[in-house]
Formats: C-alpha cells, structure tokens, sequence
C-alpha cells in the first residue's frame, strides 16, 4: 500500500487530470454546474478516506465518478423537487449501471467540448470565462484562479457563481455550436486558451509559480482540443504557437536579467523537445490549407525557433508573414512587429516608415510597443536623440519592472 | 424558455417617419413579427410611445412620488420589446439579431423568471 503522502498526491493528481472530463459528464447529465463541482469534491475528499484504507481501485476515474453520481442523486432524494427529477436520476442510475470497464470513453462520455464552449459563451464576459475555463476544465481552485489574476477569493468566487447562475438562468446551451457558428465561437475558445497562457507567459505581475503552471495548463488544454476537434486547423495552430513560444521560457530571463529579448536569449537553453512538437505539429497543421493567424504567428514562432542565431533569422520570410498576419487580422501590435521584420528584412529606414504610417493612428501615443520598437530602430541608425526620448517614453509606459529596466539600460548604453 | 427582447435605440437613429427609408423599416418589422409567429416563438410585442411621453412613478418616501420623463436619462431608450419562446439564448439570440432596430440600436435580450408552483 502506498504510504498516505504519496496516496494523497497520487488522488489530487488523478482527481486533477480527469476533473474536466469528469465534471463535464456529470454536468451534461444534471446540468446543475454547482451541484455537480460539490458532488464531485465531495467524491474526491471520499477517496482520500477509502482508498488510503482499501488501497486505488482499478479505475480511479470510474470509482469517483460513480461516487459522484450516487452523490448526486442522493441530493435528488433529499430535495423537494423528487418527482421532477426523477428522469435524470433514472439516467445517471443507468449510467452507473453499465459495466465499468477501464476504458474511460465507456464509463465517462466525453463532454469536455461542450463544456469549453458553454464556459466561453460570449453572452459571459472574457475574464469570466477564463475563470470559469480554469476552474472546471482546469480543475483549479478558486483562489489558485484569484491568485494567478491579483484578484480577492472573494471576489472571484462571486465572479464564478454568477457565472453559472447566468448560464442556468439564461439558458445557456450546453453543446457544441452547429457548423455555420462553430468557427466564430471556436475563436472565442481560442482566445480564452491564449489568454491563459499569456497571462502565464508574461508575467506581468503575481506569483511567478502559478503563473508558469497556467502556461502548462494552456497548453495542456489545447491538447483536449486538437484531440477534440482535430479538423480545425486553428486548434492546432494555437498550440503550435504556445509550444514554441513556450520553448524559450527558460532563456528569457535569468536572474540578474528578468527580461532578455529574442535577440539575446542563449539559444542552447531553448527546449528542443517543445519546438520539435511544434514544428512537427505545424507542418502537419499547415498542410491542411486552412490558413489563419495562429498558424501565421506560429510560422513566425518557428522560424524563429529553427534559426542558429538571430542575424541569420530569414526576415524577409517574417517580413512576408506579418504582411498576411496584418491582411487578416489588421492591428497596431502586428503592424509594430511588421516594422521591426522590414527593419532587419529590408533596412532601419524602411521599418521607420513603416511605424510612421501608424503615428497618428488614434491611442498610438500611449502604445508602449510603438515606441520601444521606434527606439530600437532610432538606436540602430545611431539617432540617439530621437531613440533616447523614445526610450523614455516608452519607459513611462511600461507596466512591466523586468521591461521598465531592459529599457532603461537600452537607454544608458546609448 | 421565454425571453424578454428589450429594443433600445437613440430616437434620432435609425429610419425616422416621414422619410423614405420608413417605410421599408415597418415593413421589415411587419414581416420580424410575421416570422416569429409563424415559428411559434411569438407570445407578445409592442412599440411604445416615445421616451417624451413617459412618466416616472416611487413610492420610495412613503408618498407617490410622479416624475416626467424616463427614470434614467440616457441616449438610449426602450422603444418596443418582443417577449420569445425560444429553446436557449442562442435561438433567442439569433432572433434578437433579426429586430430591425438591431442595425441602429441594440437589444438587451433577458430571460422571463418562471416562478415554481
């Protein structure tokens, strides 16, 4: 028998790989979304108990699912609405009733995919439906999720339960949207993921810990999705582009230097195992002639990633993808990479005209990358005065310590 | 479920009568109404009287308290609603879409709170 502490960890991390796949079914049968989260910690705290006496069942996931299930209609039993309920108590008792082999597709239906769509309804606002992707996909605590967005628990809770108050109330589907709306509300699910994961990436702020693990957490629920929906180019897309920039994690800062930029990362520290994932997986995933900005931004990723070292990085080939990234999806943030590609693909000069042509474009004055960008070009060509003052423009416009100080050495070393 | 379609707009915006998009604005609401009752969606739908014309009752220090005008004075104002059996948000959504007014103002689409017996 395994000794508790290892019992206990061995449980949470079970509990925790399948949590999604689990609460997805449980609410698909009952759609009560807090009834079935309770059941099923309720299910969990149990195993703790039975299986440090009786050691791991066979099917870890089956046993705590039936658990939960018999959680639920216990609840049902109890509750006024008895007779109502009695065709979902019917239902979840026939699925307790089927032979629980281990093959998990049998005693778990897979209803992730319909979860992920419901969390990201667009009728729920964006931070919304992170917190809510996070909590059930995820399986993350709410104060893990208040942690890693500086919010109160409290406050997060509150957030969380509206959430599925609204869903119920609103009468929030829970399916897969059909065909002509899937790759509208396929965007919505995928911004939710890249979301999550930049907000592990950047690390703007908050525990460094759990920041780094919602990365891995993106990633991980992008894998539920290119294994869910593996005809979506895009799915695949996104996860290429999280694998690579994900490669680079260790070789972006150092301790003395919280940030290093492309340029000077010690390449050798790159994850080689990720970034041949993610090429592998795009190649795959371009050929499949669905093109889109995932994939773009991940061709870019790549090059990036498969070049020795950044003066022999193919520019102009950049320079051509954030030229189609910017015909599908027009934004300043492409624009300003766009410059910084001509400026190495064609020359400094270029990429100012470029970043000239947006100047004027309305909140460009308050864009931090427009100016860090300016400065590195300004300093390139020797404009000190110019890169200075851009420098400390954008300087005041960071919000970000380990970029506020690579900046202001920039400046210094000028 | 039933879904309250709450029509907002500015009163300025949009087709107004006496011009010649008026006309084919009825109409696309006379043919919106003609639709939803020809699905089963329909339970109800009225246009109200403009904003200028409402009065704005509390009783909230003991007396009756009358007002003129809307309670809140904003740009937008409920011009109309459509009450929708529909089978979730996403139908009902779909359907708001399709209230002309949609194209000029925006329609706040809110569930109806069926009470337990």
């Amino acid at each position: 028998m395994m000794p508790p502490i290892q019992l206990e960890h061995a449980i949470e991390k079970l509990a925790r790989e399948d949590w999604g796949r689990m609460l997805a079914s449980l609410v698909s049968s009952f759609s009560d979304w807090q009834l079935a989260e309770d059941v099923l910690q309720d299910a969990v705290e149990q195993a703790m108990v039975v299986w440090k006496k009786d050691g791991l069942p066979d099917s870890p996931a089956a046993w705590l699912i039936t658990t939960a299930r018999r959680k639920a209609i216990d609840h049902f039993r109890r509750g006024a609405k008895f007779a109502e309920l009695q065709p979902e108590i019917a239902y979840l008792n026939q699925l307790n009733q089927q032979p629980s082999e281990n093959d998990i597709d049998n005693v778990i239906p897979d209803k992730r995919l319909e979860l992920i769509f419901t969390c990201c309804h667009p009728a729920l606002e964006q931070k919304t439906q992170v917190a809510l992707t996070l909590k059930t996909l995820g399986g993350l605590k709410t104060e893990e999720i208040a942690a890693a967005f500086l919010d109160k628990t409290t406050a997060m809770a509150q957030r969380l339960s509206r959430a599925k108050t609204k869903i119920s109330a609103a009468g929030i589907p829970f399916e897969v949207p059909e065909e002509q709306k899937l790759n509208e509300r396929l965007d919505s699910v995928l911004s939710v993921i890249y979301l999550i994961f930049n907000e592990g990436y950047t690390a703007s702020s908050g525990n460094a810990v759990t920041r780094s693990d919602l990365s891995e957490e993106a990633i991980r629920l992008a894998r539920i999705m290119v294994q869910l929906l593996p005809e979506k180019a895009e799915v695949a897309g996104l996860l290429c582009l999280m694998l690579l920039h994900d490669s680079r994690r260790i070789a972006r800062a150092t301790e003395s230097k919280p940030f290093i930029p492309l340029e000077y990362q010690n390449r050798s520290s790159w994850d080689k195992t990720q970034i041949l994932e993610g090429t592998t997986l795009l190649k795959k995933t371009l050929a499949m002639q669905q093109v889109g900005v995932y994939q773009i931004q991940a061709a870019i990723s790549a090059i990036h990633a498969e070049s020795s070292n950044w003066e022999e990085t193919d520019w102009s080939q950049i320079n051509a993808l954030y030229e189609l990234l910017y015909s599908m999806h027009p934004s300043a943030v492409v624009k300003v990479n766009h410059a910084i590609a001509i400026s190495y693909a064609q020359s400094v000069e270029h990429g100012l005209l470029v970043l000239q042509s947006i100047e004027n474009e309305p909140g460009m004055d308050a864009y931090q990358p427009f100016y860090a960008a300016r400065a590195d070009l300004h300093s390139r060509i020797n404009k000190k005065r110019l890169a200075k003052s851009d420098f400390a423009r954008a300087i005041a416009l960071s919000d970000n310590d380990a970029r506020r100080d690579y900046l202001q050495q920039r400046m210094e070393a000028l | 479920m039933q879904y309250m379609c709450l029509i907002y707009s500015a009163e300025d915006a949009g087709p107004q009568p006496g011009t010649q998009e008026f006309g084919p604005f009825i109409e696309a609401y006379g043919k919106f109404t003609q639709d939803v009752q020809a699905s089963g969606k329909f339970v109800h739908g009225d246009a109200l009287q403009p904003v200028a014309t409402a009065t704005t009752v509390t009783t909230q220090n003991g007396k009756v308290e009358i007002t003129d005008g809307p309670f809140a004075e904003t740009k937008e104002c409920l011009g109309g609603y459509y009450l929708l059996e529909c089978d979730s948000l996403d139908d009902a959504i779909e359907h708001a879409a399709k209230i002309p007014t949609a194209q000029h103002g925006r329609i706040e689409v809110r569930p109806v709170i069926v009470w337990d017996d």
